[in-house]
């Protein structure tokens, strides 16, 4: 469905993104991540075709964005941070106005219209002047023009930008919703929006991707799914034997002991351990030290925390 | 209907809902109505009828070319101080497509205005003897001009984000074309000619107000809204990759 190779683009002699070579298959969830300033907003202007690539060849559908720039914009649908809604329009005109703007006949609009205004819920809204929308509103309606004319490929610029904590629950779900229907792009620089409703994610850092995959093979690059914590209370041999024991296992690379600096809160009697392994440890250490007389307490793997990931990745980590 | 046309009506219907419209439109009609009244008809009431049609229409040329002005300002500059501009840009339609259509609309618009001042030539019509064809061309002329000087605004309009500098772009070209008259008169042949010729006003729209439909007239201001709105349309596609 989209396709970049050796994407860049140069703002005067400053570079604001790439190289960068990537693609997207058909019905694919897509979420970029990065901090502000990293050039997401870049890319994404480049496949709405707003924005030219200094270099590199981009395709959607097919269709190269420079040779055919039309046949793009045909099938891409496009929020950009700020949604373009005319203030003096109600938003029923102004979704009528977007849909004939992307080639559809009026009867076409018509037909659409309910079905949008019902999958981004402005049904009560469609007859206000869009100057009087909130926010929240103002975020749907730019989400209702981007699918109006049913696009192939949906491309979201940061779409809980300045929502209230309830508008961006509901936002997510309007986005999970438009997964069934559409190939999906998101950027964000909010974690939790991209981890619950991306299938895959691209982390860029100045200008480049950095990593890309599922959530879980980003944490498997870092290591995060062969961390485990550990919680004892010592048997008679105390402490000591206890984390020896735990070192001695074949495939732990590393114990280290956690005390209240690691925001640990400590409880009298017991001790807890991070562990690093080659592989998942967590039954073995678990079995060794209940046979030498400890009480294991907890025993967890590392927190699946995109953070952890995004923060490791753009300070060096994926090197 | 056309991508055009689709943006002539969005536009024309932003003119009617938005104050800017009803501000504009109050301004030239309580002016054009005063000098009418104060000027055109005056203290020399022996005046006739012809020459008192012929101020009415001088007068209203210099109100359509302050209100092209300011109607045209935010055609496309307030679109992208807005974001809408994004919406224009990421659609299926050709730069000049966008640019007509506002142009069609901004004078639509204009023209309307211009339209409800006929009263005053009716009143010379009823009280004195006047041709028909004078009013029709002076009408026209005042279509053509404001025209004219509407694709100049729009021209300043694509250039910047900002409304002041649009603006100052725009009333700087269109003094401009004002001033090539007197320029002619002080400078010499043949550059005095060539000037002349380029006068917006005085050698162009004088025949208009008097009734005359001159070619040449028709013309120059034809060709000057093609050539504004080409370059307005160049700078669109410039900055629509931009």
């Amino acid at each position: 469905m989209v396709e970049l190779t050796k994407v860049t683009r140069y703002y005067g002699p400053k570079r604001a993104l790439g190289p960068v070579s990537f693609e997207i298959g058909k019905g694919d969830t897509v979420g970029i991540l990065g901090l502000n300033g990293v050039g997401k907003t870049t890319l994404l202007r480049i496949l709405a075709c707003g924005l030219r690539p200094s270099s590199g060849r981009v395709r959607i559908d097919g269709h190269d964005v420079l040779q055919n720039p039309h046949e793009v914009r045909k099938r891409v649908g496009y929020l950009p941070e700020v949604p373009p809604v005319y203030g003096d329009m109600t938003v029923r005109d102004y979704l009528a106005f977007a849909g004939r703007l992307k080639g559809m006949t009026a009867e076409a609009v018509a037909g659409r219209m309910p079905v949008v205004e019902e999958s981004t819920r402005i049904t009560e809204v469609r007859d206000m002047p869009a100057r009087h929308l909130s926010q929240g509103y103002r975020q749907r309606v730019g989400v209702a023009q981007a699918i109006i004319h049913e696009p192939d490929l949906l491309i979201l610029d940061e779409p809980t930008h300045d929502l209230d904590p309830v508008q961006i629950v509901e936002m997510r779900a309007m986005i999970r919703a438009l997964k069934d229907s559409h190939t999906i792009l998101i950027s964000s620089h909010i974690l939790p929006e991209i981890s619950q409703t991306c299938d895959r994610l691209l982390i860029l850092d100045d200008g480049r991707i950095v990593a890309s995959g599922t959530e879980a093979e980003l944490e498997d690059r870092l290591f995060l799914s062969r961390r485990i914590r550990v919680t004892v209370r010592p048997g008679a041999s105390g402490v000591a034997a206890a984390r020896a024991r735990i070192a001695g296992l074949a495939g732990v690379k590393k114990v280290k002991p956690l005390g209240a600096s690691d925001g640990i809160a400590e409880e009298p009697g017991s001790a807890t351990f991070r562990i690093e392994g080659d592989s998942d440890v967590r039954a073995e250490v678990c079995r060794a030290l209940v046979e030498a007389g400890h009480d294991v307490i907890t025993l967890t793997r590392a927190e699946r925390q995109l953070e952890r990931v995004f923060v490791g990745l753009v300070a060096g980590g994926a090197n | 209907m056309g991508a055009t046309g689709i943006i002539f009506r969005r536009e024309f219907n932003a003119y009617v809902r938005a104050p800017i419209g009803y501000i504009v439109g109050a301004v030239v009609l309580f002016l054009d109505g005063l000098l009418f009244f104060g000027v055109a008809l005056g203290p020399t009431a022996e005046r006739l009828s012809g020459d008192i049609l012929s101020v009415f229409f001088y007068f209203a040329s210099g109100m359509t070319t302050i209100a092209a002005v300011v109607l045209s300002l935010r055609l496309i500059a307030e679109e992208r101080q807005t974001g809408t501009q994004v919406l224009l840009d990421t659609s299926p339609v050709r730069d000049r497509e966008i640019v007509l259509g506002k142009f069609l609309a901004a004078l639509a618009f204009l023209s309307a205005l211009n339209a409800a001042t006929i009263y005053m030539p009716l009143l010379i019509l009823v009280n004195g003897k006047i041709a028909i064809g004078q009013i029709v061309a002076g009408y026209a002329g005042l279509t053509l001009i404001g025209g004219a000087v509407l694709a100049i605004g729009l021209f300043g309009s694509a250039l910047s984000r900002s409304q002041l500098v649009a603006a100052v772009v725009t009333s700087v070209i269109t003094t401009m074309f004002y001033l090539f008259w007197e320029l002619s008169e002080a400078v010499e042949y043949p550059l005095s000619r060539f000037l002349a010729a380029l006068a917006i006003h005085q050698r162009h729209f004088v025949g208009f107000q008097q009734g005359i439909f001159h070619l040449r007239d028709i013309v120059y201001y034809l060709s000057l809204m093609w050539f504004f709105l080409y370059l307005a349309t160049r700078v669109m596609e410039a900055k629509r990759w931009e």
